[in-house]
C-alpha cells in the first residue's frame, strides 16, 4: 500500500453553515447519508450531529437524557473535558493522531445522564464532500451509570469524490451497569483514505456492543478500536461485516482486554474479498479470572482478492478461558445444491447463502437502516458472483 | 410420472449404477432396499441432478420432460423434492425464510404448516444449524410441504429418528403422499381425490419402520448397482429381515 501524505489533502478551510433542517441538504449528499443510517427526518431518533469538512453543520438533543455537542463547545463548557479527553487513545501514536490533536475541525460530544434509558438512536455524520479535504474529528461519547445509549454513526464521502482523508479519533466511557451500543456504517469511495484511532473503557456490570458495516470501496482504511473491561462483570461485543472489492485495502480488527474478573468478550467478523485486501484482525487479552473471551473470524474469497486473518489470544493468569475459530475460504457447494434442490437456481441461492454468511441481523439494527443495509449488499454482490 | 432408462451413473472413476430401469407412475408409492454401498443413495442424487454424479448413459423422463442433465433447481420447480439425510447448517439463514423460499411465491401459512410437523419453535433458528435427527427429519418435511412437489424423494426417514418422532414423521410422510386429502366436512375424499394433484414417492429405507405409516404399491432390491427382485415391499422386508441380502447374490449370479 502506498504511504499517505497529509500533505495532499487541504485540512482547512473548507466549513459549510449551519443546516437548521436536514431535509435542506443536497439531495446527493443525503442520498449518500441515507446509506449510512442518517434519519434526515429526525423521527425516532434522539439526537443528531452532523459534520461536513471542517466543521459541524447540524447539532440537536431531541429526547431528554442525553446531551448532544460540538466537541469544540464540550471542551469549553467542560473545563477541557479532564479524565476523558485524549486518555484512551494516545495523542502521539502516530501522524494522524498528532493532525487531529493540532487542528482538531469537530467531532461529537454525547453524554448520558445517570439512569437514563434513552429509547432511540443518537445519529451522527461525518461528511467528506470537498476535494481532497483532510478532516480530523475527535468524538467523546459517556455513557454514565446505569443508563443505556445507542449510537449510530454513518460517514460518508459526496458522490464522485476524487479523494479525501478522514481522521478519527474516538474515546468510549461506559460507566457502571451502563450499556452502550455503538454502529459505525462506513460509505466511502475507492479514493477515499480512512484512519480512525478508537479506545474506551468499560467499567463494573457495563456492556459496550460494538457493530462494524464497511460494504462500499475505500482506498486505504486501517482500525483497530481497543476496549478495556476495567470492572468486574463487563462485557464487550464486536460484530463486523467487511466487504472489499477491487481496489480496497481494508486493514481492521478490534481488541478487547479482560483486566477484571467476570469480564466477557467477543469479536465477531465476516469479511469477503471480492477482488480487494483484507487484513481481519482480532485480539482478545486475559488478565484476570474468570474471564472468557471468543473470537470468530471468517472469511469468503468471492471473484479474487486476499484475506489474511490474524486472530490471536493472549492470556496471563491462570484460569482463563480463551478461543478462537479463523477460517478463510469459499461458499460449501453442498450449501448452494442445498437450496437449489428447494428451486433457487444457483445466484439465489449464492446470494442467500451470502446474506447468511454477512449476518446483519445479530446487530439488531432498526429495521429502515436494515433494509438500506440489505438494498447495499445486494448492489455489492455484481463483484462477487 | 417418473421413467428411469438403462441409467448408468459413475461418481469420479466408479461405475455406481449400472443400466437401472424403473417405472414410478401416479400416486405410486416405491420402496428401495438394499445393503450399504448398493448405490440407493447414487439414484436420489442423481435423480435430483447433484454435481458429483456423472450420467454416462440412459435418460430420465419426468412428467413427460427429458431431465437427464437439467440443473437442480430446474427440477425441483418441476416438481421434484427430496428429504436429505444430512443437509448443510446455513448460518444466518432462518428456516422461516427458507420455507417462504420453497414455496417460490405462493401463499403459504408458514407457522400453520410449521405446527403440524412440531418447528414453530424453530422458525427463527437458522436451518438445520444444532439439529436433532428428529428436527432435521421434521425440518425437511417441512419444507417440502412448502415445495408441493410431485415426486417425493426421501432418504431413510426413518434414520436417527426416536419412536415418538418416528409417529409424527411416519403420519406426515402419509399426509404428503396423499397429497393432503383428509376428511373434510365441505367435499368428500373421494371427490378430493379426482381433483388433486398427482403425487408419488420414492422411498429408501433399512428398516422398513416407514412401512407401518405410508401405503406402499411396489419394492425393489438395488444390489451393486442393479435393480432386482420387484414385489409387495413387505415381502422384500420379511426377506431381507430372515435371510439378508445373500439371496440377491444368488440371484443375481
Amino acid at each position: 500500500m502506498d504511504k499517505i501524505d497529509l500533505h495532499d489533502f487541504r485540512f482547512s478551510g473548507s466549513q459549510l453553515g449551519e443546516i437548521p433542517d436536514l431535509r435542506q441538504l443536497d439531495p446527493a449528499d443525503k442520498a449518500e447519508m441515507l446509506m449510512s443510517g442518517v434519519d434526515v427526518e429526525e423521527r425516532e431518533r434522539a439526537g443528531t450531529y452532523l459534520q461536513v469538512d471542517h466543521g459541524r453543520v447540524h447539532c440537536k438533543s431531541i429526547q431528554p437524557g442525553v446531551e448532544i455537542l460540538d466537541i469544540k463547545d464540550a471542551l469549553k463548557k467542560y473545563d477541557g473535558l479532564p479524565g476523558y479527553f485524549w486518555t484512551q487513545v494516545d495523542k502521539d501514536k502516530d501522524e494522524f493522531t498528532r493532525s487531529a490533536a493540532e487542528n482538531l475541525h469537530g467531532g461529537y460530544f454525547v453524554r448520558t445522564e445517570k439512569g437514563a434509558k434513552i429509547a432511540d438512536p443518537v445519529q451522527s455524520c461525518l461528511f467528506l464532500k470537498g476535494d481532497m479535504v483532510g478532516q480530523n474529528v475527535h468524538n467523546v461519547v459517556i455513557v454514565e451509570d446505569d443508563s443505556e445509549l445507542h449510537i449510530i454513526t454513518g460517514c460518508s464521502v459526496a458522490h464522485g469524490s476524487k479523494g479525501a482523508a478522514h481522521l478519527g479519533i474516538s474515546e468510549f466511557f461506559v460507566g457502571k451497569n451502563a450499556k452502550l451500543t455503538f454502529t459505525m456504517i462506513h460509505n466511502w469511495a475507492d479514493t477515499t483514505v480512512v484512519r480512525p484511532r478508537t479506545g474506551g473503557v468499560v467499567d463494573e456490570g457495563g456492556v459496550f456492543v460494538n457493530n462494524y458495516v464497511l460494504l462500499k470501496p475505500v482506498k486505504d482504511l486501517q482500525s483497530y478500536p481497543a476496549i478495556r473491561l476495567n470492572g468486574r462483570g463487563a462485557v464487550a461485543r464486536f460484530n463486523s461485516v467487511i466487504v472489499a472489492p477491487k481496489g480496497s485495502h481494508v486493514d481492521s480488527g478490534s481488541r478487547i482486554e479482560l483486566n477484571a474478573p467476570d469480564t466477557r468478550g467477543e469479536i465477531i467478523s465476516r469479511t469477503i474479498a471480492s477482488g480487494g485486501t483484507i487484513v481481519a484482525r482480532g485480539f482478545i487479552g486475559g488478565n484476570s479470572v474468570p474471564a472468557k473471551g471468543h473470537l470468530e473470524c471468517k472469511g469468503l474469497i468471492l471473484g479474487g482478492g486476499v484475506i489474511h486473518a490474524i486472530p490471536e489470544l493472549l492470556g496471563s493468569v491462570d484460569g482463563v478461558e480463551l478461543s478462537h475459530e479463523a477460517a478463510v475460504g469459499k461458499i460449501a457447494q453442498e450449501e448452494i445444491e442445498y437450496l437449489m434442490a428447494r428451486g433457487l437456481d444457483e445466484e439465489e441461492a449464492t446470494s442467500t447463502i451470502v446474506r447468511g454468511f454477512l449476518n446483519v441481523d445479530i446487530m439488531g439494527l432498526p429495521k429502515e437502516l436494515q433494509d438500506v443495509i440489505e438494498k447495499t449488499i445486494s448492489e455489492s454482490e455484481k463483484d462477487m458472483f | 410420472m417418473l421413467r428411469i432408462e438403462d441409467l448408468h451413473v459413475k461418481i469420479g472413476d466408479r461405475e455406481v449404477l449400472n443400466g437401472i430401469n424403473l417405472h414410478i407412475a401416479e400416486n405410486e408409492t416405491f420402496i428401495l432396499f438394499g445393503p450399504n454401498g448398493s448405490g440407493k443413495t447414487t439414484l436420489l442424487m442423481t435423480l435430483m441432478g447433484f454435481g458429483n454424479y456423472e450420467i454416462t448413459g440412459g435418460r430420465i423422463l419426468f412428467r413427460g420432460h427429458d431431465i437427464t442433465h437439467a440443473p437442480i433447481y430446474e427440477r425441483a420447480r418441476l416438481g421434484i423434492g427430496m428429504s436429505f439425510q444430512r443437509p448443510p447448517t446455513i448460518h444466518g439463514l432462518k428456516t422461516r425464510h427458507l420455507v417462504r423460499m420453497c414455496a417460490r411465491g405462493r401463499d403459504l401459512d408458514v407457522e400453520g404448516l410449521a405446527q403440524k410437523v412440531n418447528m414453530d419453535e424453530f422458525l427463527e433458528r437458522d436451518i438445520n444449524a444444532g439439529f436433532s435427527g428428529g428436527e432435521i427429519k421434521r425440518s425437511e418435511l417441512l419444507q417440502l410441504m412448502a415445495q408441493q412437489p410431485y415426486l417425493l424423494l426421501f432418504d431413510e426417514p426413518e434414520s436417527g429418528v426416536d419412536l415418538e418422532n418416528m409417529k409424527l414423521i411416519g403420519t406426515t410422510v402419509r399426509e404428503v403422499l396423499s397429497g393432503g386429502i383428509e376428511p373434510r366436512p365441505e367435499t368428500s375424499m373421494k371427490q378430493q381425490r379426482v381433483r388433486k394433484r398427482p403425487v408419488s414417492g420414492l422411498i429408501i429405507t433399512h428398516t422398513g419402520y416407514i412401512l407401518e405409516y405410508v401405503n406402499a404399491d411396489r419394492g425393489q432390491v438395488l444390489y451393486n448397482g442393479h435393480l432386482c427382485c420387484e414385489a409387495n415391499p413387505r415381502d422384500i422386508l420379511d426377506h431381507i429381515s430372515q435371510y439378508g441380502y445373500q439371496e440377491c447374490v444368488r440371484c443375481l449370479n
